[in-house]
Formats: C-alpha cells, sequence, structure tokens
C-alpha cells in the first residue's frame, strides 16, 4: 500500500484533516496526563503506613469532665482492654497513622541550628510499637523506665531544664528520617535536639506513616516515650487477629463504656476505613480522571467513526470505479485503514508536544512532577488502537462497495 | 426566514439522526462536565460576606525569633494571644474580634439525649455585629461580658433544635463539662462558606460552629482549643497562654481605605514597639489583607478543584474540534443542495444565517443536554464526604453561564463550515448533478 494517493487525497480535504489531527493530538495530550496523574494518585494511595492495618483498631474517646486521678485510670482502661478476649496489644496513642491530624515537630541536629533539618510526626504513647507492629530494624524498643506522662513533659520543657527528670531521653525514628539526617551512617546513639535538650536515638523502625501532613515526607516520625492521659485527639489503639476485629471492637466498646459512663466515643474506626477516608480524595480524583479519559476517547473514536462513514460515502464512485480498475476488497479496507493511521500518527507527534506543554503548565501551577517518557507510547497505542476501531466499521462498508456503482451515475 | 432554516434544519437532522445525535451528545458531554466542575469552582471561590468582604481585613504579624529566618517569607496565619489582646485592646479598628477554634463537651439538659462534643468557637463581642450574624433569639455577648469572663453563651439554630426542641432557649443553662454557661442568644441559620474566620478548622468549608463563648470565658474554664498550632523556641505547648505559639485569629472591620491605610501604620508601629521591646527579633514584617486577598492568599479552593476545571475546559474542546470536523463533513455533503439554492438565487449570507441556525440548534439541544448531565454531575458531586458538598447546587448566574456557553461554543463551532460550505459556486454543483 503507497502513501502517497491516501495523502493527496487527504489534501483535498485539507480543514477536516487538520481537524481530526487536532482531536486525536488534543485528546492523546490530555490523556497522557491524566493518565499520570492517576498513577501518581494510586502511587499515593499504596504508600504503606509500616504497621499491621489488618489488625488493628482505633478508638477515640474524650471524657466530660476532668478526672483527678486520670494517670490510674488510664492504666485500668488499658488493663479493662487488655481483658477483652482475642485483643493481643494495646495503646493510648496521642497520634495515629493516616487518622488526619497531627503533631510534628521540626527537628535540629544542633541546638545552635538556624533551619531545622526537616519536620517530623510525633508519636507517644506506653506500648506504642508494639501495638502498631513496626517493624524494628537497628537498636531496640522504648523501654518502661524511659516513659514520662505527657503533662510532666510539656511542664519540664517549659521549665528549660534540659537536666530535668520529666524529659525523655531517649527516641525511636523511622529508616527514612535516619537516612536524611545521617545519609550512609547508623543513626543508633546520634542526637537530635527538642530545644537545647539532647534526645538520643535508640532504634529504627522500617516505616511509620505520619498523621496526615504527607507532603512533609510522608516517612518522616519520631516515636517518643511519653505517656498519654484519655482526653480529645488521643486513640485507645487495639491489635487483635483480623477476623476477630468486628468482635473485639464491641467488646472494647462496651468495657470502655462500663468502666466511665461519662465519656463519649467520638470515632471507632479500623484502618480499612482510616485509609479509605484519608484518600477519598485522591480516589474520587483517580475515578474522575478514568472517567474523563475513557469519555474522550469515546468521543474521538465516535469523532472518527462520523467523519470516516461521511469520507466513504463521499468516495462511493471512486471506490467503484478503483474496484472496477482491479483493486481488491483488501486493497480498499486497508486505504482507508493506512488512512486513519497516517491521521492518528499526525495527531500523536503533535499530541506528543501538547502532553509536554500540558505537563509543563501543570508543573509550574500544580507542583507535579515531570512526565515520564514511558507515559507517551502508551497514550501512542492507545489512540493508535482507538483509530483503528472506529475506523473499521466505515472501512468494511466501503471495501463492501461492488465495481458496478462506477457505471452507474449518482 | 428564521422559521424557515429552522424547518430546513430539522429536516437536516431527520436525515442524519445518529450524526446530529453524536453531534448533540459530543456538545453535551463537553458542556456538562465544564459546567459542572465550573459551578463547583463558582461555589467555592464564593464572596462569604457579599457587601462587608471589603471592609473585613485580617491583620499579620512576625512576632518569631530567627530561627530559620528567610528575607521575604510571609508572617504566620494566626496571631499569639498576647498580640492578640494587645491590638484588640488597642482598640485601633472600628471593630474587632480575636477568635479560637474549640470542641466542648455538651451535657444535654433532657436526660433523653446522649452527651455529645460540639464544635465551639471562642470569640470576642465584636464577632457577631461584624460579620453580621443572624440572631434567632435573644441577643449576643457585649464587650463587657468579654470583660468580666462572663460565663454565657450563644448557640447555633441546629443545636437550639436539638437540645430545645426549637424554643427560645436563652436564659438557660448549657453544662459543658464541669463549667455551666447561661445562653443569651440562638443565632438563625448561619453558613459563611468559606469558613473564612478560620480556615484551619476541619476542612475550608466546613458548617460554622455550634456554641459560641466569649473567649476569655472559655480559656478560663479550660476547655479544649480546636485548629492550628505552631509553635517555636522548641516544644512548648500546654501553656499556650505565654508560649511562643501562633493559634488565634483576629479580624478588623475598617470602613474605608484611610482607615486601612491608618492600621497597616498602626501594626508597623506596634511590631517596632515589640521589637524594641525585645518580644519581635525579626525585621518588620506586617501584611494586611481584606478578606478576599486573604482567601486568595490562603488558596481556600482546593487544588483538585481547579485542576478538574481545566480538565474538563480541555474536554469541552475536544468535543467542539469533534462537532466541527462532524458538521464541516456534514455541510461540505450537502455541496448538491446548496449549489441548488445558490443557482435558484440564496446569496451566500442567506446560505450562511442557514447554516448558523442549524448549528445553533444543534448547539441549544447540546446545552440542554449539557444542563440535564450538570445537576447529574452536581449530584453526584453532593454525594461525595468533602465539606463542601452541600454546597454544589446550580444557581441563576451559572444556569445563564451554561447557555451562553452551549450557544456560543456551536456558533463558534458552526462557523467554520458554514463559512466554508457558503464559498460554494452555483454552476459548477448544478453541472455534476
Amino acid at each position: 500500500m503507497t502513501v502517497r494517493p491516501i495523502v493527496s487525497a487527504l489534501r483535498k480535504h485539507k480543514i477536516t484533516a487538520w481537524l481530526v489531527i487536532l482531536e486525536i493530538a488534543l485528546t492523546c495530550a490530555i490523556v497522557c496526563n491524566a493518565v499520570f496523574l492517576i498513577s501518581q494518585r494510586l502511587q499515593a494511595m499504596a504508600m504503606p503506613s509500616g504497621i499491621a492495618e489488618q489488625e488493628l483498631l482505633a478508638i477515640d474517646v474524650a471524657n466530660l469532665r476532668e478526672e483527678p486521678d486520670a494517670k490510674a485510670r488510664v492504666q485500668e482502661d488499658l488493663a479493662a482492654l487488655r481483658a477483652v478476649p482475642g485483643v493481643r496489644q494495646v495503646s493510648l496513642a496521642g497520634l495515629v497513622p493516616l487518622a488526619g491530624s497531627e503533631f510534628n515537630t521540626e527537628v535540629k541536629l544542633d541546638p545552635a541550628q538556624k533551619t531545622a533539618s526537616l519536620n517530623a510526626a510525633m508519636y507517644t504513647g506506653e506500648n506504642l510499637l508494639a501495638t502498631l507492629g513496626t517493624r524494628l530494624v537497628a537498636g531496640r524498643e522504648l523501654q518502661p523506665e524511659e516513659f514520662r506522662y505527657a503533662d510532666e513533659v510539656s511542664k519540664a520543657f517549659a521549665g528549660g531544664d534540659a537536666q530535668e527528670q520529666g524529659v525523655p531521653h531517649t527516641l525511636v525514628i523511622t529508616q527514612a528520617m535516619a537516612e536524611q539526617l545521617w545519609p550512609g551512617q547508623n543513626p543508633l546513639g546520634r542526637q537530635i535536639y527538642f530545644r537545647s535538650v539532647p534526645i538520643r536515638v535508640v532504634g529504627v523502625v522500617a516505616h511509620l506513616a505520619r498523621g496526615s501532613n504527607l507532603a512533609l515526607g510522608g516517612d518522616y516520625s519520631l516515636v517518643l516515650p511519653i505517656r498519654e492521659l484519655v482526653k480529645e485527639g488521643n486513640s485507645f489503639l487495639i491489635r487483635t487477629a483480623p477476623q476477630d476485629r468486628a468482635r473485639v471492637m464491641q467488646a472494647a466498646l462496651a468495657a470502655l463504656k462500663a468502666r466511665n459512663p461519662h465519656r463519649v466515643i467520638l470515632a471507632s474506626r479500623n484502618w480499612e476505613q482510616i485509609r479509605a477516608e484519608f484518600f477519598q480524595n485522591d480516589r474520587a480524583m483517580a475515578g474522575l480522571l478514568v472517567g474523563i479519559c475513557v469519555a474522550l476517547l469515546l468521543v474521538t473514536a465516535l469523532g472518527i467513526f462520523g467523519l470516516a462513514s461521511f469520507w466513504v460515502a463521499q468516495r462511493r464512485r471512486t471506490i467503484g470505479v478503483r474496484r472496477a480498475l482491479g483493486a481488491t476488497r483488501g486493497d480498499i479496507l486497508h486505504y482507508f485503514q493506512t488512512e486513519n493511521f497516517l491521521l492518528a500518527s499526525a495527531g500523536i507527534v503533535l499530541g506528543m508536544v501538547f502532553a509536554y506543554g500540558i505537563n509543563l503548565f501543570l508543573m509550574h501551577r500544580y507542583e507535579l512532577p515531570r512526565l515520564p517518557l514511558a507515559y507517551l507510547p502508551v497514550g501512542a497505542a492507545l489512540l493508535w488502537g482507538i483509530g483503528q476501531l472506529a475506523v473499521l466499521a466505515p472501512a468494511l462498508r466501503a471495501a463492501a462497495v461492488p465495481p458496478v456503482v462506477a457505471t452507474r451515475s449518482v | 426566514m428564521f422559521g424557515y432554516y429552522l424547518d430546513l434544519a430539522l429536516r437536516s437532522f431527520s436525515r442524519h439522526k445518529a450524526l446530529t445525535g453524536l453531534m448533540v451528545l459530543a456538545i453535551a458531554l463537553g458542556i456538562g462536565t465544564s459546567m459542572t466542575t465550573l459551578t463547583v469552582l463558582h461555589v467555592l471561590s464564593n464572596d462569604p460576606l457579599p457587601g462587608r468582604s471589603q471592609m473585613l481585613f485580617y491583620p499579620q504579624l512576625d512576632p518569631q525569633d530567627l530561627d530559620g529566618y528567610r528575607p521575604g517569607v510571609e508572617p504566620p496565619g494566626q496571631v499569639t494571644l498576647i498580640d492578640g489582646m494587645n491590638l484588640l485592646r488597642a482598640h485601633r479598628a472600628e471593630r474587632q474580634a480575636l477568635m479560637t477554634g474549640g470542641s466542648v463537651p455538651v451535657e444535654p439538659p433532657r436526660g433523653d439525649v446522649d452527651p455529645f462534643f460540639a464544635d465551639a468557637r471562642y470569640t470576642t463581642a465584636d464577632f457577631f455585629p461584624m460579620f453580621e450574624v443572624p440572631m434567632r433569639y435573644g441577643r449576643a455577648w457585649s464587650a463587657a461580658d468579654d470583660q468580666a469572663k462572663a460565663r454565657v453563651a450563644v448557640i447555633s439554630r441546629s443545636l437550639n433544635d436539638r437540645l430545645f426542641g426549637g424554643r427560645d432557649s436563652t436564659g438557660q443553662l448549657l453544662q459543658l463539662g464541669d463549667s455551666a454557661f447561661r445562653i443569651v442568644g440562638v443565632l438563625d441559620a448561619w453558613r459563611p462558606s468559606p469558613h473564612f474566620y478560620d480556615l484551619h478548622i476541619a476542612g475550608s468549608y466546613a458548617r460554622a460552629e455550634d456554641v459560641f463563648l466569649p473567649l476569655q470565658s472559655a480559656l478560663d474554664a479550660k476547655l479544649a482549643i480546636n485548629g492550628s498550632i505552631s509553635c517555636w523556641g522548641g516544644y512548648a505547648v500546654g501553656q499556650l497562654a505565654t508560649a511562643p505559639c501562633v493559634w488565634l485569629q483576629f479580624w478588623v472591620q475598617l470602613d474605608d481605605p484611610a482607615q486601612a491605610v491608618g492600621y497597616r501604620s498602626f501594626l508597623e508601629h506596634y511590631s517596632q514597639e515589640q521589637q524594641a521591646l525585645g518580644r519581635f527579633q525579626r525585621p518588620l514584617n506586617v501584611r494586611l489583607r481584606n478578606l478576599m486577598d486573604w482567601l486568595g492568599y490562603q488558596r481556600v479552593v482546593p487544588s483538585d478543584v481547579r485542576l478538574q476545571t481545566w480538565l474538563a475546559a480541555g474536554f469541552l474542546l475536544v468535543c467542539l474540534v469533534n462537532t466541527v470536523g462532524l458538521m464541516l463533513a456534514k455541510f461540505m455533503r450537502r455541496n448538491d443542495e446548496l449549489g441548488v439554492r445558490r443557482a435558484l438565487g440564496a446569496s451566500k449570507r442567506a446560505l450562511f444565517a442557514q447554516l448558523l441556525v442549524e448549528s445553533g440548534v444543534i448547539g441549544l439541544s447540546g446545552g440542554l443536554g449539557g444542563l440535564l448531565l450538570a445537576l447529574g454531575g452536581l449530584w453526584l458531586v453532593r454525594q461525595r464526604p468533602t465539606d463542601y458538598a452541600a454546597l454544589a447546587q446550580l444557581d441563576a448566574p451559572m444556569l445563564l453561564v451554561t447557555f451562553a456557553l452551549a450557544l456560543g461554543a456551536s456558533l463558534t463551532a458552526g462557523l467554520l463550515p458554514a463559512w466554508r460550505a457558503c464559498q460554494i459556486a452555483p454552476a459548477l454543483q448544478l453541472k455534476e448533478a
């Protein structure tokens, strides 16, 4: 099949041909960028949290009135939860991964440092790491004797006394944070500073996702040996077997309620719910992008189909003449298929330029990364495929035109 | 003439049903998605207090130490309690209010309602007149109540419905944990959107709070604070009243530009005074944005919504190019008919008008379809669990925009094909036929 006659035929329909090329180009450009955006969202949604999500429950509780013996009551609450059949670990946490809020802190390696090295989410809670199920990759866990109560800690820090007993002196950090602070070195035994107080790294966990501000470094988290009290913003965490979750949740809620009727359960969730809620906007956006891509490809396919049908109808006599002069049905079919391939190719080349332009615009306006080149062939293949599919029916109709048409006048 | 052209257009449609349907569908899809996203963008970019917003200003100071200082950096988006109280007492604006978000444990007076936590706003008296908050029963508290740390409360209409069955509850006691507050006022339905006076609470489009308390009274009662707290100089949360932390919003009302200029120089003067005292360490850095500028600076409209609008615009463009192509092909196919009409004396102008009527009809039908799709699209948006879901409603201006867009788009799309088609020479077509 030679290309030259097709091109000269297209020259007769310059505007229409250019319109098809433009439509394919725009579709290709938008689809390339949309697929890239979808992959970005899916990647965000697949972010590892580093915790045993399948085994964890979170219950947010707040007391209506202040309790005089709050510290003792927390221990009793935790004991009551531990007594629920099926419960493996419990903790009262000051921050929960991906739950939508967080307490974060600037990390400095030197008290005189002017600009912080990084911003990390701050985890607190007795027995927190064992409950969350993080994987320790170096060093050790925080020991019970290292723990202080949260109110004592803030009083000690406000007093500004570095040697004060109320201040914690050890912490556990994530691998990502260790690598950022001390690239290629052993982080164990090194110190970071809170105001003028040095705190020593005693352990490193593989991953621990932040509570909300993933943009600050999704895996920059630190765990301090601080005991929490029951208050709004803190959560009871329960680790159990995946299949026991529903039953344990019910029993745990009943146990907490029975211990103190003057408290309010603000939320009770498992990590499927927490994760779904945290990424709901990303999921919706990905869904919308998929919808737009499908609609775009459909409209483009219908457009190609409509135009090809027109051209076939318009060229019935020419086709008849060609058939009468010896062209086979296959020749006619291939003619229209090649024509479509040429138009699609021109559109794709133009579309790559557009795609790059749109990506530059998005990078500038929405701080998105550069479009990887691998997305371009994907877009190209999609549009070639769509084009060939759309032109098939009109091309078959053209191939079915009998040679006798040539002898008839219109 | 128009009636005749319309008749011709309808005849042409019935001859090419599938093709006409395709063009209408393409325009409807493009318009539908564009209108859905534009409407969402429109309601999210809303002015929460039309007519007053240009008089409301949000002062910013920079009380931070030199850690992490870079020249040109914006001052924090909130104020410390010390600065807030100083500015409040200085009383240099028409009205001013210092506020923060909170959460209060509500113990209902009736036994049949379980205790619950409600969102609260701890603020000073000018909040209500300054933001024109509608009152259903009673009144707001006074500056004297602020001074006296009076245990008084204003509650929302929905909380009043829930606790008191909608009756006038002024004078009743509201038990919030260990403290009791006397209800002095009940709001009428009020949902400023965005939640402009504090953008850090549960999303920028959250509902207004249910309980309003005098700031000093709430702090005195040690009620929980909600919102963004940002501290410097090390770990210091816990002693918020004196700690170097910003966690309050401060709003002022300045009635004319001269007042705004005056207030700005007051802020500069105040900062210099604080520098001299050694409290402020950074170079002079104040801002005084009005409400809409503040919302713009805070990028209150989610970037996803903007991205969606661009995406929909791109989709509409493809749909239009598609329609231009199809219409061109369709008009060119009618060379015979148009040639005959030319030969029978129809001018180029007449043919052009006829073809434009035809494309206009397609556009309007597409617009109508697009409107239905947009209504469906907005319904889908309202089903989402976002804080702005309930706001996604089509209003009259957006309805007009829909039709203008549909008609404009399809006439533009019809222009080129119609012009091309009416360039036909009459004789040539007659010969061939």
